[in-house]
């Protein structure tokens, strides 16, 4: 195992080892040569993970706090969500990255999986990395990746794991981290605060504009960590960054709660646009397994002029929590939410979008459709707030459900809350079956029913598609179309 | 020439409901065009949603063969790939829909039965000019979601444009004059008239008898409760006209 060459990293050994002396509740010293933190969650298991990952104290002294004050919080259940009650005692927060474990090549993978890419139409060369074929094996994600990082390095942009940020870019992780969302902000921020186990640390420098659209495929030495994975992304004055998190192929693991917390900062005239495509499992036809996805994302648009953007199309997990945020601080500051929402089967969505307007000038658009087939449940929750000295803001928010058949739902809660007597604040809501006529249509015209649902669906969803990355777009359609796969008839 | 449509004894009713077709018997031999004339809930737009394959409506007995193959029991799309094209009364809106991205994979679907190969959108726009010309279709319409807000008339011209496009060898036209003005009815009727074809066969659905003196049918067919009760050429038409139909019996 590698060796704690720090003074840092020592010292937190040391505390862990004295800790340890006292005993535990379920009586064993724990061995930092092991691979996997015991199950269990308590101030050990923190100590544990910052240790395992050689982090600084001040790191550490982080997590402790966060997780002192998730002890003393509970989980939330405002939303309209059936969760069976988890128990945080019994997984695992902790397991070093798989090295050899997963197939040798494409031959080795499961061929559903193969069918799926096909079907989503996912290049070649990406197939296999996402197979979780072991990196070493692939030589060309190794090769491509390296020239990618070279050109990134050359304009000065930081684009790594959150591992390597701390270790490298240890002051700019220290001043940016919980700064946009608290560690207090809510249960599963202050969860994942205490145990996150990896993510991405982007920086543009200020006045540039990142040439490549970052994607988390390219990050070579990720782990396999999905669980608590913490990123966060700051543009500098007048910098540029499209990110694409997540991808559409169909992602597994073990663990069944993702919570995951992004928080980006635009300084003045940055904009940072963030894409996320996510296809967790949704659980089978029953809605057994499938992962609980409840991530907090917000960004702040700290200085004047500046712009995020959130784009998003959510066709797995078996229930979604979500709602990327936008803080409007800065004068004349932008805040953008795009969404697709698809429930199928038994899956279960509560997502939307929180616009706060601070500063002056502010405006924000939000676009959330909700496609609920099967027994779905598709809940958009937003929030559109206007402070008191937001003089000038404008907000447009418009939520469109598509329901699909008889027993699935859509509903929509919208909070506008607003300090400021000029504000502009316009909310359309529109909620439409697939009419028999439509789909009857498109077949008189020789198309499948299959083939007719996806057009209808993707017409339904273009305002948002069109924000996504070309890259994205075409893959987050063919996605649509299947998940939506057996609604019909 | 064997026939393309042969409808035999057709026996029908709308699923859960009572019987509206009571034995229709109709051959259409390709290059021919055959109108159905009747009285509102003789069951006029009942025998062409049958034979498009719409939902909702139970066939009780007797046989649709169509190109020498049951139609009844292949799905609406396998229908409209084999060629069979149905021109809405009421064309429905799908909104975010290109106009053009439907109508070319709607193309693309029959051609793919047709064993040809596909079209990319530069080849479409290059095929379908000519007829958006005749149709006097502006370029814009193609632009457009289907039928979103779409006049009555331009809805009209966009379902033969489609027709034009598709080139089936069964067109059923529902009404296809219904809501329209004199100058829309001209051009719509001079687009159906050019593709009356020696291998197309054509059933024109009508209240009136104005429309069939701008596309003049080989038969005329009169529909009544449920069964044809006269059948001759175009000079039915002229004769209904004068008589009505309140004096047809229906018993035939």
């Amino acid at each position: 195992m590698q060796e704690l060459a720090t003074t840092e990293s020592s010292n937190a050994l040391d505390s862990f080892m004295s800790a340890s002396a006292e005993g535990y509740r379920y009586g064993f010293i724990t061995d930092i040569e092991a691979d996997e933190a015991p199950p269990g969650l308590n101030e050990d298991t923190v100590r544990f993970i910052s240790a395992k990952k050689g982090e600084p104290a001040w790191l550490l002294e982080w997590r402790l706090k966060a997780f002192q004050r998730w002890t003393q919080m509970s989980g939330p259940d405002w939303a309209k969500l059936k969760i069976a009650p988890m128990d945080y005692q019994a997984s695992t927060y902790y397991s070093a990255p798989r090295q050899q474990s997963g197939p040798k090549s494409l031959d080795e993978v499961d061929p559903e999986l193969l069918k799926t890419f096909e079907k989503l139409g996912i290049p070649l060369g990406e197939r296999a990395a996402l197979a979780g074929v072991a990196v070493d094996a692939v030589f060309d994600s190794v090769s491509v990746a390296t020239t990618y990082k070279d050109k990134l390095g050359e304009l000065g942009i930081i684009f790594c794991s959150f591992g390597e940020a701390v270790r490298d870019h240890g002051d700019l992780v220290r001043q940016y981290l919980g700064s946009v969302v608290p560690q207090g902000d809510n249960f599963f921020a202050a969860l994942n605060s205490a145990v996150f186990s990896d993510g991405s640390f982007v920086y543009i420098p200020p006045g540039v504009r990142c040439p490549m659209e970052l994607s988390t495929y390219f990050r070579i030495n990720a782990a396999k960590s999905g669980q608590f994975e913490r990123t966060l992304l700051i543009a500098d004055k007048g910098a540029r960054v499209s990110y694409l998190e997540g991808c559409t192929a169909p992602q597994r693991d073990e663990n069944q709660l993702h919570a995951a917390v992004v928080e980006l900062i635009a300084l003045e005239d940055a904009d940072i646009k963030y894409s996320t495509v996510q296809n967790w499992y949704p659980g089978d036809a029953e809605g057994r397994g499938g992962i609980y996805n409840f991530v907090t994302k917000r960004g702040a648009c700290r200085g004047d002029r500046a712009k995020i953007s959130w784009t998003q199309v959510e066709t797995g997990s078996a229930i979604t929590w979500k709602y990327p945020s936008c803080l409007l601080e800065g004068d004349d500051s932008v805040g953008e939410f795009y969404s697709v929402a698809i429930t199928n089967n038994l899956q279960q969505a509560d997502t939307g979008t929180k616009m706060i307007h601070i500063g002056r000038n502010t405006s924000s658009t939000v676009i959330a459709k909700g496609i609920s087939a099967g027994r779905g449940q598709n809940t958009y929750r937003g929030q559109v707030k206007i402070m008191p000295k937001a003089e000038g803001a404008r907000n447009f928010t418009q939520c469109d459900s598509l329901l699909i058949g008889k027993k699935c739902g859509a509903h929509t809660v919208p909070y506008i809350d607003v300090r400021n007597p000029g504000a502009r604040v316009e909310h359309e809501a529109t909620t439409s079956k697939i009419s028999e006529d439509q789909m009857f249509y498109c077949q008189q015209r020789g198309l499948t029913p299959e083939d007719a649902l996806s057009l209808i669906v993707n017409g339904f969803c273009k305002e948002v598609l069109k924000e996504l990355p070309m890259e994205f777009a075409v893959e987050a359609q063919k996605l649509l179309a299947l998940s939506l796969e057996g609604s019909v008839g | 020439m064997s026939n393309l449509l042969e409808i035999q004894d057709l026996h029908a009713k709308l699923t859960g409901g009572r019987e509206i077709l009571k034995g229709i018997t109709l051959n259409v031999a390709p290059g021919e065009v055959h109108a159905i004339m009747g009285p509102n809930g003789a069951g006029k737009s009942t025998l062409s949603s049958i034979l498009a394959g719409k939902p909702g409506y139970e066939v009780t007995g007797g046989t649709v063969t169509y190109q020498g193959r049951d139609l009844l029991g292949l799905d609406a799309d396998e229908r409209a790939r084999e060629g069979v094209f149905f021109a809405f009364q009421y064309p429905v809106e799908i909104p975010g829909v290109n106009n053009m991205y439907f109508l070319r994979a709607s193309l693309n679907a029959v051609r793919r039965q047709r064993g040809e190969s596909e079209l990319d959108a530069a080849q479409f726009l290059k095929s379908v000019k000519e007829k958006l010309k005749f149709l006097e279709i502006k370029d814009d319409l193609l632009q457009r979601a289907v039928n979103v807000g779409f006049s009555g008339g331009e809805k009209k011209r966009n379902e033969i444009f489609q027709m034009a496009v598709l080139e089936p060898k069964l067109a059923i036209l529902d009404e296809i004059d219904s809501g329209l003005d004199i100058d829309a009815l001209r051009v719509v009727s001079n687009g159906v008239n050019r593709l009356r074809d020696p291998n197309r066969g054509m059933l024109i659905i009508t209240h009136y008898q104005r429309l069939l003196d701008y596309i003049e049918p080989d038969f005329v067919h009169v529909l009544s409760d449920g069964k044809i009760v006269a059948s001759g050429d175009k000079s039915l038409a002229t004769e209904l006209e004068k008589t009505g139909y309140a004096n047809l019996s229906s018993a035939a």
